[in-house]
């Protein structure tokens, strides 16, 4: 399941990405089509988070280049990069919730800085929080909350601008089965309402829960694609 | 839009109250030290000015000068520049006031075999014109007539006070330049020790794809914020010392001649108003830097 040239929403050519000598990323090309499901995997240190890092240009790279929905990030203006980001919904690894905010104005920040009008921002974060089922959590700070709940907040914060892409780091990587399930049902909500969602995991299980394009990282080098079946009904949401 | 940058910016003062309350603290020193200077000078000035309105030049004539020669030398002093009046006062009307202004000495006058003052002309200043370098330049013109024999303008420490004067409110120029450089660093580093606290913050708010203008107007908000509420707090302090030795200076001491006054609204509005641009400067300083990386 390859993106055509007319419907890839990210194209990488010939990308590297250097920390002095040591290579992170290397000679990576790849697309990325619109509303599709991938995962990009590989053991730790393998590259997975510099690879998402250069979409939302968190990194930039050494070489090469990086399109996103037809924008070459080589070129984008400094003041075109916010623009950009929003974009994206990005779920961190480690949530990157700010503690001295609540659950509400983490998620609620996503729109402000983007412009929109307060009387709106309540109504979209109220639905989110709902769809996260964290609407009685909605004025607690980050520290007081679980590990899934931190990560439904982020979760939250990635969907409610409705981002064109989903990018993933490890998003159940620190949670047990049951808040692990509650968030893959939330990325499959998220790929049914059109989001293309991108997943950096090591966790072979999740992709086999999920199914999609799965790009394999290995020191840094895309080892090989391979197309694991779906095993979840698409009219789940 | 805008009262969410306010909003964010009063949040954040609440959240970093230390560091905020030693930013207005020094801000707040920094402006007592310069609004006392201004003070004084304000005060020193008007009373500078209030002697100098009471300075009046005093022409004496030769003894041997023709009465006929009296009309056309009133006219030529009147015509100077600045001049407000001319009054000649003969050597008898001189010893008539002497005698009138030296009651309890009369015994002095008893004595004398003849008048010993001569003729004069008591000159007086313009008040628009009454600066020390008019009075000295009329002085030096009037002394240039042939029939004047001298010419004393009493007080002249005043104008070598008054020189003195202008070069410690030379000084005070110089000593609010450099305080308002130094507080401007200050501030620019408190805002950068906030600004470091909240990195993690901050680097959020840019991946979720806030603009630079959103990240930076509060901070900007917060600088006038802390400006103004440091001007604030310094003026008051000054009030309250003004206050405080103002009742214990002696009663009389001043009051017949001239009332000390405090600042005016007039003075306190840009006192405010530049402790407000020295917050946003200071701001602006970190910012620049923060932004960069």
């Amino acid at each position: 399941m390859h993106g055509s040239e007319k419907d890839a929403i990210i194209r990488m050519f010939h990308v590297y990405r250097y920390y002095s000598a040591r290579k992170a990323l290397c000679d990576i090309t790849l697309e990325i089509s619109k509303n599709e499901f991938v995962f990009i995997s590989g053991p730790s240190g393998a590259g997975k988070t510099t690879l998402l890092k250069l979409l939302y240009l968190g990194e930039r790279v050494s070489e090469g280049q990086v399109l996103v929905d037809g924008i070459n990030l080589a070129r984008i203006p400094r003041k075109r990069i916010p623009f950009l980001r929003r974009k994206f919904g990005i779920i961190f690894q480690d949530y990157k919730l700010i503690p001295s905010k609540s659950v509400f104005e983490n998620v609620a920040l996503v729109l402000e800085a983007a412009g929109m009008k307060s009387s709106l921002i309540q109504k979209k974060v109220r639905g989110v929080l709902r769809l996260v089922n964290l609407e009685d959590k909605s004025n607690s700070l980050p520290p007081t909350l679980s590990g899934g709940e931190q990560q439904r907040a982020a979760v939250a914060r990635a969907v409610v601008g409705d981002p064109q892409i989903i990018l993933a780091d490890e998003p159940t990587g620190s949670l047990d089965a049951a808040s692990a399930g509650v968030i893959l049902e939330l990325l499959k909500g998220i790929h049914i309402r059109g989001a293309t969602v991108i997943v950096a995991t090591h966790d072979e299980a999740l992709i086999n829960q999920i199914g999609g394009r799965v790009l394999l990282l290995k020191e840094g080098r895309l080892e090989s694609a391979a197309f694991v079946e779906k095993q979840y009904d698409s009219s789940l949401s | 839009m805008t009262v969410l940058y306010l909003k964010r910016a009063i949040q954040d003062i609440l959240q970093n109250r230390f560091l905020n309350f030693v930013t207005i603290i020094t801000i707040s020193l920094s402006i007592l030290i310069v609004s006392s200077a201004i003070l004084f000078f304000i005060n020193a000035g008007q009373i500078i000015a209030l002697w100098q309105k009471g300075i009046r030049i005093m022409a004496y004539l030769k003894p041997e000068m023709a009465a006929t020669a009296l009309p056309g030398l009133t006219q030529d002093i009147q015509a100077l520049d600045g001049v407000d009046s001319v009054r000649f006062i003969s050597r008898d009307e001189a010893l008539a006031e002497l005698k009138a202004q030296m009651k309890r000495q009369s015994f002095l006058f008893e004595n004398l075999a003849e008048n010993p003052l001569p003729d004069g002309f008591e000159i007086r200043m313009d008040p628009s014109a009454q600066t020390w370098k008019n009075i000295e330049a009329v002085a030096a013109r009037v002394e240039a007539f042939e029939p004047i024999a001298e010419v004393e303008y009493g007080q002249r420490w005043l104008g070598r006070f008054s020189r003195i004067f202008d070069l410690f409110r030379l000084a005070g120029y110089a000593m609010g330049g450099l305080f308002f450089i130094a507080t401007v660093f200050i501030v620019a580093n408190t805002i950068r020790l906030i600004i470091y606290s909240r990195r993690e913050e901050l680097e959020i708010t840019r991946l979720v794809g806030a603009t630079d203008r959103f990240i930076k107007i509060p901070f900007y908000i917060e600088g006038l914020i802390q400006g103004a509420l440091g001007a604030i707090c310094g003026l008051a302090i000054l009030f309250f010392l003004f206050v405080l030795l103002s009742s214990n200076v002696e009663e009389g001491f001043f009051s017949d001649l001239f009332q000390i006054r405090f600042l005016s609204p007039g003075v306190m509005l840009p006192i405010v108003l530049g402790s407000a641009l020295v917050g946003w400067l200071g701001c602006h300083l970190s910012l620049k830097q923060f932004l960069k990386v």
